[in-house]
């Protein structure tokens, strides 16, 4: 029931009925909106959120002129995307420094969100930029926390400054600054406990702390696979405290991360660093398109149409399509093929950008090195073998194979790949034909990848 | 954007304090059932994180039932949800599986910071003060501090506790855990194991090897394998049920953090789905904060605030 496809190909279905339009209605939005709104709500979005990030986007949207370059459906992808791109915010991976050291960082969150690794994380990052760091274990409730925090430092090198869980975590921040301030560290980083937003004990405990420190960055920490209640964590610290950022965490498993959206939108802080790893260098900066995509679940749709449509000769490829129906796909023709995708980017990213397709093109999946290589074979051959691989009996793979520089069994290897591909393309080319009435699928986007 | 940003702020924290209104509004200010009342009782599901799939079918179910049986009035509507929800999740309300005699063992899973280690401590106070001879497991060899976090909460329980160091095989912890415990005549292990995502095929591997050791040195066991489930999860939970059940055999679950805001409606969609059972609820961090799950309660929890 969960396993909802992603959006792009749901939205697929619905844009076949809009193809070919000049400009968009207000039906043909609507209609659209009632997917992203479904797959908005299946990545976690909070519900309030996804209603007036719908709302923006319709608005947006209604009335635009559809680029000649795309469909009506990769138009409003597009505005989508980007409009979930802007509403995360630029890029932002610095904290603040203050204006004389040290620059106090306070981490905060709920329980289990993974405040204590990523303070190390952070503190390693600090200590690679050639940074003074210094942890401090202000969470004297769970049991071995202050443990961890100094195992995690003895692991990076770097100092922890703890007292023990018999002193008031206010306390401990106070030592910790004189620490700090003696030993010249240029940075303090405080590992608070987890809490409920609701605790109000436990949250004046933190506006104290804050009180007393200064800190210039308050970091909330929140868990990637967070649901609808992402917005009252985020929005009850962001009340008490006034936060200055949010750092994700867990996003290496395979949570589509919505809660990304709510915490934006109900703090307005930007996201600085995304945690993907238990490793302690595992902290990425946060790049909000490839969150957009991700929160779609539409990998990186767009990238690949824009390229596609940059590079691929639409006179070319039109060509191209109608040998492949009648069957006439030559060598010639597939090495053509592979140079356009040699312009159109690296291999890997391209296969990965098409949903669902990673897996179909796996037995076709050739590195830079190998197209090279295929080139050069493909170049030795006659004519005649390129255009009818038939042929191309025992003798003539010696020939070929002494002509490239490669060997016989590198030959055999090419000829199986082009029978793959041209069942694979005769495939493709079948769901990217005109609709011959078949309920069949069509291309990806209207955009058969490969070929056009 | 600022502004949207305003908008929204005010509008979620009108949200949140107008549920409970809401809710009443739904019930008494509409007399009687139009569609508006139903998208709002969606949305109403959809903020306990039951997920667009689940909630679109139980306002549909709600509705044919409501037009079948002739029913306009807003109160009776919304009971018929609470029914429905409660009949979908009362076979969930099963017991700890216990071994017919002899050792009974339970494997504790879940992803990084779910709660797995605490409601161990928790179970091991709870069977102790039921009378029996409990062990614990550090099957965490990973996490830093893992290890001594479990050895505080066997004092705390006053129960001994199974450990090798840190990064050792965890495997091999589970087997002298299970030795030790027949050898020593307990009624209960609880194996703690590291968190992992469940997406990562190394660490699954991982605790198959363990979930195996297990079962080869007492083949009944282990008789539970519990996956500790943070409330606060949204859909990803049921990624996190199904994979493991897949490599470890899940048998129940246990939600935890339930103290906080968040609902937890997620199970609903897995028990639906995967058909397993919440167990227990975890709400709060002391060591008797452990429930019973009572899926009436939870149905009534769905639509307070
Ligand atoms: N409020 C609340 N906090 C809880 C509950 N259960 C656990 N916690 C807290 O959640 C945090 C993480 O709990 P742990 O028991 O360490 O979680 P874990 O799954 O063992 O974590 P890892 O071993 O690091 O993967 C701790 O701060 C616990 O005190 C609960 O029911 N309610
Ligand atoms: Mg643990």
């Amino acid at each position: 029931m969960a396993a909802f496809a992603g959006l792009a190909e749901r939205l697929q279905q619905t844009f076949q009925r809009l193809r070919g339009k000049g400009k968009l209605t207000e039906a043909d939005v609507a209609e659209a909106m009632r997917e992203v709104r479904v797959a908005l709500l299946e990545a976690d979005v909070n519900f309030k959120v996804v209603k007036d990030f719908v709302a923006r986007v319709k608005e947006r949207a209604v009335g635009q002129e559809v680029l000649a370059s795309l469909t009506p459906g990769q138009q409003v992808i597009k505005i989508v995307h980007e409009e979930l791109t802007n509403l995360m915010g630029g890029s932002n991976a610095k904290l603040k420094i203050g204006s004389k050291p040290p620059t106090v960082v306070m981490m905060v969150g709920l329980q289990g969100a993974g405040k204590t690794t990523t303070t190390g994380k952070l503190a390693g990052l600090l200590k690679k930029q050639g940074r003074r760091p210094l942890l401090v274990a202000a969470d004297i409730y769970r049991p071995a926390a202050i443990r961890q925090l100094q195992i995690v430092g003895e692991k990076l090198g770097i100092p922890v400054f703890a007292m023990g869980d018999q002193h008031k975590p206010l306390d401990i921040v106070k030592g910790a600054m004189e620490h700090g301030r003696q030993h010249g560290n240029d940075y303090i980083l405080i590992d608070t406990a987890g809490r409920l937003h609701i605790n109000s004990e436990m949250m004046q405990e933190l506006v104290d702390i804050k009180g007393f420190a200064q800190p210039q960055e308050v970091l909330l920490v929140v868990d990637a696979m967070t649901g609808q209640d992402a917005v009252n964590v985020a929005e009850q610290f962001h009340q008490s405290l006034g936060l200055d950022g949010v750092i994700l965490t867990k996003l290496d498993g395979d949570t589509r991360g919505g809660a990304a959206l709510s915490v934006r939108a109900v703090t307005g802080c930007p996201i600085k660093f995304v945690g993907t790893g238990e490793k302690l260098d595992a902290l990425e900066p946060f790049y909000p398109d490839r969150m957009a995509s991700r929160i779609l679940g539409m990998g990186d749709v767009l990238t690949l149409i824009e390229k596609a449509q940059a590079t691929i000769d639409a006179d070319k490829a039109r060509e191209m399509e109608k040998r492949l129906r009648q069957q006439q796909f030559s060598l010639e023709d597939f090495l053509q093929q592979l140079q356009q995708m040699k312009s159109i980017g690296p291999l890997e990213e391209i296969l990965g950008m098409i949903p669902g397709m990673g897996k179909q093109l796996k037995s076709l999946q050739i590195s830079e090195k190998e197209l090279s290589r295929t080139e050069a074979i493909i170049q030795s051959m006659t004519p005649a073998e390129r255009r009818h691989p038939e042929i191309i009996n025992g003798s003539r793979k010696k020939r070929i194979a002494a002509g490239s520089g490669t060997k016989v069994q590198d030959v055999n290897k090419l000829l199986k790949q082009f029978e793959e591909s041209k069942k694979l393309m005769r495939h493709l080319g079948n769901m990217a034909g005109v609709s011959k009435g078949s309920k069949g699928k069509k291309g990806l986007f209207g955009l058969p990848p490969l070929i056009k | 954007m600022a502004g949207l940003f305003a908008r929204l702020k005010e509008g979620l924290a009108k949200t949140r304090e107008n549920l409970m209104d809401k809710i009443t509004e739904l019930v008494t200010g509409h007399g009687e059932v139009d569609d508006d009342f139903f998208d709002q009782l969606e949305e109403i599901l959809l903020q306990a994180d039951i997920g667009v799939s689940t909630a679109v079918m139980l306002t549909d179910r709600v509705r044919r039932r409501a037009r079948s049986e002739k029913i306009r009035e807003a109160l009776a509507v919304r009971k018929m949800l609470k029914e429905e929800i409660t009949s979908i999740l009362v076979g969930n309300q099963a017991p700890i599986v216990w071994a017919d005699h002899g050792l009974t063992v339970m494997l504790i899973v879940g992803v990084n910071g779910a709660g797995k280690t605490t409601t161990l401590g928790k179970l091991a106070a709870r069977f102790k003060g039921e009378g029996k001879r409990v062990m614990l497991a550090a099957g965490d060899t990973f996490r830093a501090a893992a290890i001594e976090q479990l050895e505080t909460w066997g004092r705390r329980a006053g129960v001994p506790v199974i450990k090798h160091k840190e990064g050792a095989d965890p495997a091999a912890v589970a087997y002298d855990a299970v030795q030790s415990a027949l050898a020593r005549g307990m009624d209960v292990l609880l194996i703690d194991t590291a968190g992992r995502l469940q997406t990562k095929v190394n660490l699954m591997e991982e605790i198959k090897k363990v979930h195996r050791v297990i079962q080869r040195e007492l083949a009944t066991a282990p008789h539970e394998v519990l996956l500790v489930l943070d409330a606060t999860t949204g859909q990803n939970a049921i990624s996190q049920a199904k994979l493991f059940t897949q490599a470890v055999g899940v048998t129940g679950i246990v939600l935890t953090k339930l103290d906080g805001t968040a609902k937890g409606g997620v199970i609903i969609g897995i028990k639906q789905e995967l058909g397993l059972p919440v167990k227990l609820v975890g709400v709060g961090e002391r060591i008797e904060d452990l429930r019973d799950f009572d899926a009436t309660e939870f149905a009534d929890v769905l639509f307070s605030d």
